[in-house]
């Protein structure tokens, strides 16, 4: 058999598979989802998984997901997993406000909804169906375009599962809502969910949501995220992501974000997981004065893949965007990086940065990055830069003449190149978490470590 | 301390020192003077173990170890300092952080136990106070963003800290102001003591009228054709480099 005939394939197995996820398991749903998810699933069943001859997936091979036999995780009858499994995932290790999912479905027992505050919502989608369907209608799949992405259309598709999140109109939240999607790998069945989230922040309101993936095992299984995110007019909406699935897992992702005039947005994300990964995120700003930020921090080894697809869209003046991702890279990792950045008729005075860093620590790691400007209008300031190479040897030096051994000066400039990332977490806790597991990273690798 | 014997080194096939002596005793200071490409940066970055240029004859002996035989970090560790005339960026470190690093490297190599974070705050805290300068360089990210004049001074902050036995100051005072030279001099001057030694590379004389060497040699050609002592430098601040290197190419 070819290659493209097994992935044609697969395209045909996912079809076979929504007949019976359509007919079964999502019988219940409203006329209105149903639909949305018949449109996707033909969105998909038309383009099939993406192929390396497209610009928009040309460094990142995606047949090893497609080749897979995955089916959707059944809802794990008792799936073993306790609070203190939990504790880990969790900002600070401490419960707060979270939602806890185990292969993609909802775990209220592990789950510590019981104290939030008036006027927010943390909900797993299938209660919110029920409790805030006019909500959920007015949002679900009507920004993450299913025409955007294979993925985004195969996990619309699939809606089932996942969580609302609201914050109404002016309520102004300090403690982070957290979202935590544990994976317990399949014995024998190689096991996919598709976690939908909608996060909606109302005008002027501020929030704080942590999105955490985590594997609990080694084996093949594959995560398809969809986030769609609203901020409203002059509200506030920091967001944390932190990617940390297993050595045998493919996650594929949307986060699409709308915001209001004079808005805050920010999204801080750290990949550390999975063998092969693909975030798309698009950030629209759509009202006056928006302001966004997107950082990004990518720390791979072994043969892990990564690639992060931004599509910034300046839609409306005034507004301004500034994204920074770094990568380290080491063993045989590779990372890719495209950050477009698009500023529509009319959209004066956008001001936009982008930056993009990668470290190769090793002479097999390789890092792709391609900036694509498209800007529709004359007054606007957008700057773009990359860097990508081996540490600096006129740095190494310098360090070592102060006095640390080669191995931990690399180990230094490796840790300050992470805290670039890190320095952009204004949640002291999580910052606390994810600098622990930069240090253990590195001192994972062969020579070298940070202390204090 | 340290003696240098027919020096030769250059870097990528070119030959830069052509065969260098000079001793060093504890709590001298020796200031290297000379024309722009003489040799003096190339001199205090042989010292210091710079990977990019080669030796290719004569001998420096530290305290009776072959300095030659260290790689960069063992000569720090073993009191080697050079402030550097171009310091670089570590983007992500803080100053603090960098300075408690290197400083417990230096401690554990001496058997010495490691300072925690709070009692290297106190630590840097007395030697701010010490120099008179305030904490405004420390929290920021090592050299990022630094002036000209921040950079030399923190080069002077991490001499200070680590308290070497041979401090190497190549071209501090350059792209300084008088004052900020003043500044920078009198900082050093502090940590003029009977077991410490400088070597201060220089193409002004002017740091020198604040930081008074011992001995003053003229480097030229990549040797050293004329030693003598203060008065010396206000010679060559009067008369230029000329008179000498035409007598030395003689």
């Amino acid at each position: 058999m070819t290659q493209a005939l097994d992935v044609g394939s697969a395209a045909e197995r996912y079809a076979a598979a929504f007949e019976a996820f359509a007919n079964n398991g999502a019988g219940s749903a409203p006329a209105w989802l149903k639909e949305r998810r018949e449109r996707a699933m033909a969105r998909f069943a038309d383009v099939g998984f993406p192929s390396g001859r497209q610009e928009e997936w040309r460094f990142t091979d995606v047949k090893p997901i497609a080749r897979v036999p995955f089916t959707l995780a059944p809802a794990p009858e008792a799936h073993g997993i306790t609070a203190e499994a939990v504790q880990p995932h969790l900002v600070g290790g401490k419960p707060g406000h979270a939602a806890v999912f185990v292969n993609g479905h909802f775990a209220p027992e592990l789950s510590s909804l019981d104290r939030l505050p008036a006027g927010v919502t943390l909900d797993s989608l299938r209660g919110a169906l029920e409790r805030q369907p006019d909500l959920v209608q007015e949002h679900l799949g009507r920004h993450a375009a299913d025409e955007r992405s294979p993925f985004t259309a195969l996990g619309t598709a699939f809606t089932s599962d996942g969580a609302l999140v609201h914050v109404a109109q002016g309520v102004q939240l300090d403690e982070p809502l957290q979202l935590v999607f544990l994976a317990v790998p399949g014995e024998g069945d190689s096991y996919l969910w598709h976690p939908r989230i909608l996060a909606v922040v109302e005008d002027g309101a501020r929030a704080t949501l942590v999105e955490n993936y985590a594997g609990l095992g080694e084996g093949a299984y594959w995560t398809n995220a969809v986030t769609e995110v609203v901020v409203g007019e002059a509200a506030n909406f920091d967001t944390y992501r932190v990617q940390r699935e297993g050595n045998g897992a493919y996650h594929t992702a949307t986060t699409h974000s709308q915001q209001g005039r004079d808005s805050k947005y920010s999204l801080v994300t750290f990949t550390f997981g999975a063998r092969l990964s693909r975030h798309d995120i698009t950030a629209v700003l759509d009202g006056e004065g928006a302001d966004c930020t997107l950082d990004g921090l990518s720390l791979l080894g072994t043969e892990q893949h990564t690639d992060h697809h931004t599509t910034l869209e300046h839609a409306q003046p005034n507004c301004t965007s500034w994204e920074y991702f770094n990568g380290v890279f080491d063993a045989k990792s590779r990372g890719v990086f495209t950050g477009r950045i698009i500023v529509r008729p009319g959209a004066q005075k956008t001001d936009s940065k982008q930056t993009n860093n990668n470290l190769l620590l090793t002479e097999q790691a390789r890092a792709d990055s391609q900036p694509q400007l498209e800007i529709y209008a004359d007054d606007v300031k957008c700057t773009h830069g990359a860097t990508l190479g081996p540490i600096d040897e006129d740095h190494l030096y310098y360090i070592q003449s102060r006095g640390l051994t080669r191995d931990d000066a690399r180990a230094l400039l490796t840790y300050g190149f992470a805290s670039e990332i890190l320095n952009a977490v204004s949640l002291d806790a999580l910052k606390s978490d994810l600098d622990a597991r930069v240090r253990g990273w590195l001192a994972g690798r062969a020579g070298g470590s940070v202390t204090g | 301390m340290l003696e240098v014997k027919n020096l030769q080194a250059g870097i990528e096939g070119a030959e830069i020192l052509k065969g260098l002596d000079l001793v060093v005793k504890p709590g001298e200071v020796h200031a290297i003077m000379g024309p722009n490409g003489s040799g003096k940066s190339t001199f205090a970055q042989v010292l210091a173990g710079h990977p990019g240029y080669e030796v290719t004859g004569g001998s420096v002996t530290f305290e009776g170890s072959d300095l030659l035989e260290m790689d960069a970090d063992e000569r720090a560790r073993a009191g080697v300092f050079l402030a550097f005339q171009y310091p670089v960026a570590i983007r992500g470190i803080t100053n603090a952080y960098f300075l408690q690093s290197a400083l417990n490297a230096r401690r554990k190599e001496q058997g010495l136990d490691e300072l925690d974070t709070l009692d290297f705050a106190e630590m840097l805290e007395r030697k701010l106070e010490e120099i008179g300068w305030d904490d405004s360089l420390i929290h920021r990210a090592v050299n990022d963003g630094f002036s000209g004049g921040e950079k030399k001074k923190n080069e002077i902050l991490q001499l200070a800290v680590l308290e070497p036995k041979l401090a190497i100051l190549d071209e501090t005072d350059s792209g300084l102001d008088i004052d900020a030279v003043k500044d920078v001099a009198a900082a050093v001057e502090k940590f003029r003591s009977p077991e410490r030694a400088f070597v201060v590379v220089t193409h002004y004389e002017r740091i020198l009228n604040y930081f008074t060497p011992d001995f003053v040699h003229v480097l030229a050609g990549g040797k050293i054709v004329m030693s003598g002592d203060m008065q010396l430098a206000l010679e060559l601040e009067k008369k230029g480099y000329d008179w000498i290197t035409e007598a030395a190419a003689v």
